[in-house]
Parts: C-alpha cells; structure tokens; sequence
C-alpha cells in the first residue's frame, strides 16, 4: 500500500510546507464572490429605494400647476391610494375565509390520494399571468357579474357599497376586487395549508379521543394553532393585491372619483393601474408623478410586508 | 326528546339533543368548506376553459410567424414571442448567477454573521416589491445614466430581474439546506478545501432541485407585463437586439391588441386570447417539466 | 500531496516497488507491507475540548500507537467522538467549538499557527458513523474522490491503478469490480461502509480514525469491518470510537476508556492500557463497572 516510503519522517515539514497557497486562494476567491453576491442585493435594494427617489423628487417640489391635472402631488396620489387599499381590502376579506375553507379542505377533509392533486390545482391559480386574469375579468367574469350587480343594487342599494347605478359591463370596483381574490387565493391558502397540517397530531387525536366531531376538533385544535399564520399569509396577499396592475388596468373602467360604491361605471384607479395607463404616454413631469406614486406604493407594500415578516417572527418566539 | 332507556345509545343519535346539533353543525360547516373549495376551482376551470375557447381561433401560422402590419392591425405575434425568449434569456442570465451565489453564501458561508441576517430579511423585502415598481426602478435607472427617452430590452430584464432573484435565492437555499451535513463532512475528511467541497459536492447533489427552482422563477416572470410596459415599450416589429431598441414580450402584446385593436376589432381580440393561451401553455410546460425533472433526476439521499 | 513531498512522490513513483504486484492467491487484497512505514503516533496533550462555553472533554492526555488499533469507549456523552474529531481538526468546524492543549502528528504540533487544516485531514483520515458515500458519484468516483477533489490531475491509469488498490485494501473489489461505475449509494449498508473505507485510504493517510463505524450496521457486516481493522492496523495507526464493548475486545490491542463523573462535566480518560488487561483486570473502579456492565 505504499507509494512513498517513509521519507516524510518529519510531519511537521509536510503539513508546514504545503500551507496550501492554492488552496487558501481558491478558498478566498470563492468566498469573497459569495459575499459580493450578496452585497449586489443589498446594493440593488438600496438602488431601487434610491433611484426612485432621485426620480420622484422634480415631482415632489414642484408647483401643483405643473403636474398632470393641475393638482398637488398630494392630491394626485392620494385618491389613487384610495382605490389601492379600496381593491385589495375587498380581496383580502374574500380571500382570507375561502382561502383558510380551501386548506381545510386539503389538509383535514379531502381523501388522500387526491391530495397532491388539489393542492396542484390551487397552486396553479398562481402561476397564470396577471394579463390573462385582467382578459378574463373583462371579458368574461365582468358581463357573467352583471346580474349579481343589479340584484345588490335591487336589495342592498341603501348599502353606500351597493348604491348603484349597476354598471353594465361589469367593469367595477366589486369585480376588480373579485379577481383580486382569486389572485392571492393560492398564497394566502398555501401559508394555511402549511401550518394546518402542522398541527400537533396529539392535540388532535386528544380531541377527537373526547369525542368531538371533526369540525370541533378543527376548531379546538387546528384553527387556534394556524391563527397568527394565517394573518401573516393574509398580509402577504394583501401585499400582493396592493401591488397588483394588469388585472386591475384593464377590468376597471376609471373615472378618478373617490368613491365607496363598488358597482357603478366609476372608479376611483389604483396607483399601479394608474401608472399603467399613463405611463406609456407620459413625458417630463408627467413621469416625475408617476414615478412618485410609484414609490408612495413601495412604501405601502414595503409596510404591509414588514408587518407581516413581524407576526411571523412573534409566532416564533412563543 | 329522549330515548328510551333500553335503545343502544351507540347506535341511533336521538333527533333534538346536543349531540344531534353538534352533529348537524358538523355536517353543515363540512359541507360550507366543501363548497367554498368547489368556488375556489370555479374560476381556474373558467379561466382554462375560456382562454382555450377564445384562443384557439386566434391561432394560426400567421400568429406564430410574422408580425404586426402598421396601423391597420394583423399579423401576427413573431416579435413577441422572439421578444419573450430575448428578455427572458437575459434575465436569467443576470439572475440565476447572482441568485445562486447569494443562496451559497447564505447557507455555506453566513454562519452567524450580521450580513447574513440582514440579507435574509431583505431577501423577504424584495420578494415583495410590486412587479411595477420593479419596472419604475429599471426605468430611473437607466433614465439617470441614459436619459429619459430611453426603451431597451435589456432594461425590461433588469426589472425582471429584480423580481426573479429572490425567488432563485429562496427555492435554491431551501435545495442546498437539504444536502445532508454528513456529506460535506465526509469531503473535508479527504482533506479537500470548503469551495471544492461546495462545487464537487453540495451543488452536484441540489443540482436537479436547483435547476427546477429557476424553471419555476422563470415561469414566474415570463408572464410579467407591467415592468415592461414601463421600460421596453411596445413595438412593430422583431428585434432579437437586447441592447438597441424597444422590444415586446408576449404578455404585452396580449395587453397592446386588446387596449390599441386595429380595425378589425374582433380579430385583434383574437390575437389577444391567443396569446394569453401561448402564455400559459409555456407557462404550465414550465411548471410540469420542473416538477419531471426533480422527480427523476433528483439524487437519492438514504 | 503538494509542496515538498510532491516531488519526493514522483521520484517513487518512478522505482517499481515490490508492493505494487496485485493480489494473493485469494485475491482478495494487496500483500501487506511492512508493518512500520506510513502510520504515525499521534499524541495528545492535556486536551480541553469546548462547545463555546459547555467544556465536553478535560485534560486528556493519550498516546494513539502506530500500527495499533486503539479502541476508545466508553458511556454515551463521554466526549469520545468529540476527542476523536479533535485529532483531525473536524472538531472545529461546529461554530463556537474549541481546542486547547496540544495534538501532535509524530511530535508535530497539528494546531500550530500555519498550519493548514486541510493538510491534516490528509494526513488524518476519518470514518463516519453512518456510511456516507457521495451520492451523485459512482463507485469508482467515491474511491477516487479524494483525489480529483483535491484538483490534482491525475493520469487515468494512476486513478486505475489507486481505486482498485483502495478496494482491494477494504476488502470491497471482488463485489464491485463489475459495478464500478454504478452509483455508490446502491450498494448494502456494509458494502458502504466498505467503500468509505477505501475512499479514506485512497488518499494514503497516516491515520484512520473511525467513529462508531459498525453502529449502522449488521451482525455480518460488523464483523466483516472487525476483521479489516485487524489488517489495516498493519499499515495504519488506527482509533476507533465504539459503545459496543465486544467489538472494542475482539478488534483492539489497546483501549482507552472516557467517563464523565456525573452529567454536566466535562469527559475524562479514566484509564488506558493493553485490551486485554483493561477488559480482564482494570485498575480504576469506574473502569471496572463500566466494562462489567454495571452501568454505561
């Protein structure tokens, strides 16, 4: 077994002299573009927060007369904040109760074999492009919506929701919404599915052992444990539909009111759709604005997201 | 209303009583959450459904072969679809390097450290940024050092990019976390130094889970409209040249033919279903060759 | 190996060497060279062992024999394999890990300043407890990992020439010189471990040390590793963590025993001596308990 008799008598020269000058380089290269891999994130991070900024700011501290429809900057942005928050709050509060019946669904009720398969088809819904939802809304879930819209006219209209005039197309703030909900129906379901079928098995047999149906059994042990789960998966979605811009673009028929009604031809527009829609044509302080909405939605979403990484984090260390 | 003492009590739930309500509360919750499920599915089968029915006769050779004539509208989606493999393939040229490494440097070299920490939570942050303001950032960017008129492919790649690398980072770091520790320890045994251990070793085992988390990143992004409404613009005809001109995805060609018809209204809807249908064809090719791929190239760990 | 041996090496290779003639009459393996040569003695010093502030092992001080096989047990937590994984500077890859006292390789200082970790683990050699083959590398590839890890360029007839070595010194070639291209990770739990064995002394190390390396495995296969051990010791200077004292009897000339004096403190060499002595007339108490099944 041997190839090199003894003349390595003194280890200490073998293991001193072969330092492994090589070696230490092509450990130190490797590394250091480990790091500066990471460092370019930060960097480009900051870039975003930055650059925006440098572009936002002609907008910021100019005359009101200067800006497109001779408004504040303020003025500007804040009704389309509005219709933001407006069309993914309705998604969030129809998407958070259907999503939590959907993971349920997967994770306690369905039969296991077609497990994998359901769960494929939910995950599915995320992977279609936001275009083709915004084609479907319009073209097909807006003019299906049309009669849901004038019976909530007929029988909730002192609702300000419901107020009315129904919209004919269906191109409303309800129907935006709508799709929206199906949009972060699959983020927010897969954060429920996740911690649903975490739930301590011994939690759950003790209580079906005392003689509790499935569905006490559920709501002893399972919605309990996945609460502050789901409203983080919650703000997640809400993070998403805030940011969201083709489905929203092309669905509403926009009218710039600031408005709660939900069903009617005019809608107040959401600072993405906004951009979408102005941009393309946009020259000078037009863009300045747009970019300045733009980061008044960074902001927003940036918020959103932080408080949602928070819940998680206090979940943890309990 | 009881039952008589002598009725085995374990076979029949008497009508009325508390175990009957708590059994009726049972069935209808279960069957509220059966049906809500059901709603859920309504529109992804509508969806499907529709975008096959509308598409398919927007199809043609001329769809996938030329491109669009002039004011007057037709033609087909040739730019877009070139114009799809164009910015996708830079994107991922730009993302999956720097997505990789950052993921290598947070799983193999981070340790502790307060840069790995940082990076994770910022890592969180960017999964987060709206696709337009994505689009908005590529734009000042290249608007500051270019100037303002500026519209390049490339440029939709950068703002892509913005939106793919952390999906690289967190499916790649999740495939490297996998990699038994066993084995890394069982290369520095032989003597062998951490970076070789690291290419030899840890990424050879992740690699078909790497490879299926950059399919389904860039199934992610090859959708995206809004970043490119903002940098790339729209545009006529092919342009397979990243850096000289605007150039069009898929995506907003769909938005484009529908937003701006030509005279033939009908047909330019057409073209719009059709190329939302080439969308998620390429879309759910992507998703199930990534699930195929992990599925029979993985590398068995006992 | 790099640096001054490097060329010591290739002088050698050029002198065809008696020991370079394959196989016995049973085929099975090399001829056994000379009993002293490659292994070297490795001793330790007063070695404190730490995992950031908890203190796993005190004031060791050993003498590991060259071609001798050196059995350490001892109860489960004692710090045997913490001690083992100091000899090769494995130990010091768990964060907040720490070494003091001094390890030598033939009275030199294995943690002396500039002195390369990875260069030590070449000279020192490991076996894990569960048989941990490279999963994305054939048979011949896992045996000849070492040496393409280590960027060498290698020839192929050298690679050959290494890899049927190594299987033939673990006792491995006859079951899988047909399948030397098949992955690694096909082959049983013994035959594994077989291969990791031969992986380790591919790269010709001057000690192997093997932690627990029959735990995960069969009655079979167990003894079929004993019996390698008893060769391999002729050729390298070999310590082997075990809790199974049958084995540690059967395979060992000398053993060491580890005990902690109760939970929390750190683990000490109670006591260490000629197999056979320590097993039939121990000197210390604890010793005696432990290898008559009082406790452990």
């Amino acid at each position: 077994m041997e190839l090199h008799p003894d003349t390595t008598t003194n280890a200490g020269q073998l293991l001193a002299a072969a330092s492994g000058g090589e070696r230490r380089r092509g450990d130190r290269i490797f590394s250091n573009l480990a790091v500066a891999a990471g460092v370019t994130i930060l960097l480009l991070l900051a870039g975003v927060a930055v650059f925006l900024l440098i572009e936002a700011l002609p907008a910021v501290t100019a005359d009101a007369a200067q800006l497109p429809e001779g408004k504040t900057l303020v003025d500007y942005i804040a009704p389309l904040a509005f219709g933001t928050v407006l069309a993914a709050s309705i998604a969030v509060l129809l998407a958070v109760p259907l999503a939590i019946a959907v993971a349920l669904f997967i994770s306690h009720i369905a039969p296991r074999r077609i497990v994998l398969a359901l769960g494929f088809m939910v995950d599915l819904l995320a992977a279609i492009p936001s275009i083709v939802y915004g084609l479907w809304g319009i073209f097909v879930l807006g003019p299906a919506a049309v009669p849901v819209l004038e019976w909530l006219e007929a029988k909730l209209g002192f609702l300000p929701f419901f107020a009315g005039p129904a919209s004919s197309t269906g191109r409303t703030m309800l129907v935006a919404g709508l799709v929206l909900t199906v949009m972060i129906l699959p983020i927010v379901s897969a954060v429920a599915r996740e911690v649903f079928s975490q739930a301590p098995r011994k939690l759950q047999e003790g209580a079906l052992a005392l003689g509790a149906t499935r569905w006490e059994m559920i709501r002893m042990t399972v919605l309990p444990f996945g609460k502050s789960s789901i409203i983080s998966g919650a703000m997640l979605g809400l993070g998403r539909a805030l940011g969201e811009t083709m489905a929203v673009t092309i669905i509403l028929s926009v009218s710039g009111v600031v408005t709660f009604n939900l069903i009617s031809q005019s809608n107040p527009s959401t600072i993405a759709a906004n951009i979408a829609l102005d941009f393309p044509e946009s020259s000078g302080l037009a863009v300045n604005t747009l970019i300045a909405s733009g980061l008044v939605l960074f902001a927003i979403t940036l918020v959103t997201n932080l408080a949602a990484r928070a819940i998680i984090a206090r979940q943890n260390i309990q | 209303m009881q039952a008589p003492p002598e009725t085995n009590t374990l076979l029949a739930t008497p009508l009325g009583g508390r175990l009957w309500r708590r059994k009726t509360v049972n069935w209808v919750m279960t069957g509220l959450i059966v049906a809500a499920f059901a709603i859920a599915l309504i529109p992804l089968f509508s969806l499907l459904f529709e975008v096959a029915k509308r598409g398919i006769p927007g199809l043609s050779w001329e769809f996938f072969t030329s491109s669009p004539r002039g004011v007057i509208g037709g033609g087909g989606a040739a730019h877009a679809i070139v114009g799809t493999l164009v910015i996708t393939a830079v994107t991922a040229a730009i993302s999956v390097p720097i997505g990789i490494m950052a993921a290598i440097y947070l799983t193999e070299y981070g340790g502790k450290s307060r840069l790995r920490r940082v990076l994770t939570f910022f890592v969180d942050v960017m999964t987060g940024i709206p696709s337009i303001v994505a689009g908005l950032f590529a734009f000042a960017l290249f608007a500051i050092f270019l100037g303002p008129g500026i519209r390049l492919g490339v440029m939709g790649s950068v703002a892509l990019s913005v939106l793919m690398i952390p999906i690289v980072i967190r499916s790649s770091e999740e495939v490297l976390k996998i990699v038994p520790n066993h084995l890394r320890e069982a290369s520095y045994a032989l003597g062998t130094p951490k970076w070789r251990t690291i290419v030899k070793v840890v990424l050879p085992t992740a690699f078909a889970g790497l490879v299926t988390g950059v399919m389904i990143a860039v199934a992610r992004i090859v959708g995206e409209t809004a970043p490119l409404l903002v940098t790339t613009g729209v545009v006529d005809s092919i342009n397979s040249n990243p850096f000289e001109g605007r150039m069009q995805n898929l995506a907003v060609y769909a938005y484009s033919e529908y937003r701006t018809p030509g005279v033939m209204k009908q047909a330019s809807y057409d073209r719009a279903w059709a190329a939302a249908l080439t969308l998620i064809a390429i879309v759910m090719i992507l998703n199930l060759a990534a699930r195929f791929v992990y599925r029979h190239y993985r590398t068995e760990i006992r | 190996m790099q640096g001054a041996a490097g060329a010591t090496r290739a002088e050698v290779e050029a002198v065809p060497s008696p020991l370079k003639t394959p196989a016995t009459a049973n085929g099975a393996d090399a001829a056994p060279g000379p009993a002293q040569g490659g292994a070297k003695r490795i001793e330790a010093h007063d070695v404190d062992l730490f995992y950031g502030d908890f203190q796993a092992v005190a004031g060791v001080s050993v003498t590991i024999e060259p071609n001798k096989a050196t059995a350490l047990i001892g109860s489960s937590g004692c710090g045997k394999t913490t001690f083992l994984r100091a000899l090769n500077r494995m130990h010091e890859l768990t964060p907040g890990a720490r070494v003091e006292g001094r390890i030598t390789l033939d009275d030199q200082d294995i943690y002396a300043k500039g002195v390369d970790p990875v260069q030590v683990r070449r000279l020192v050699g490991m076996v894990f407890q569960a048989p941990n083959p490279f999963p994305t590398m054939s048979v011949y590839e896992n045996v000849a990992a070492g040496l393409s890890l280590n960027g060498g360029r290698v020839k192929k007839a050298e690679k050959d020439e290494v890899v049927e070595r190594s299987l033939r010194g673990a006792h491995l070639w006859n079951e899988v010189k047909d399948r030397l291209d098949k992955p690694g990770s096909g082959l049983s739990g013994g035959q594994q471990q077989r291969l990791c064995i031969a992986r380790a002394i591919a790269v010709e190390p001057e000690v192997l040390l093997m932690d627990e390396p029959c735990s995960a495995l069969d009655p079979v296969a167990t003894l079929a590793i004993e019996d390698l051990i008893g060769e391999l010791k002729n050729r390298y200077t070999i310590a082997i963590v075990t809790h199974n004292m049958q084995q540690a009897a059967r395979a060992s000339d000398v053993t060491a025993f580890f005990n902690l004096e109760e939970t929390g403190k750190p683990g000490r060499l109670v006591e260490i001596g000629p197999t056979e002595r320590i097993f039939t007339s121990p000197q210390e108490q604890a010793t005696e308990d432990y290898v008559s099944g009082r406790f452990g």
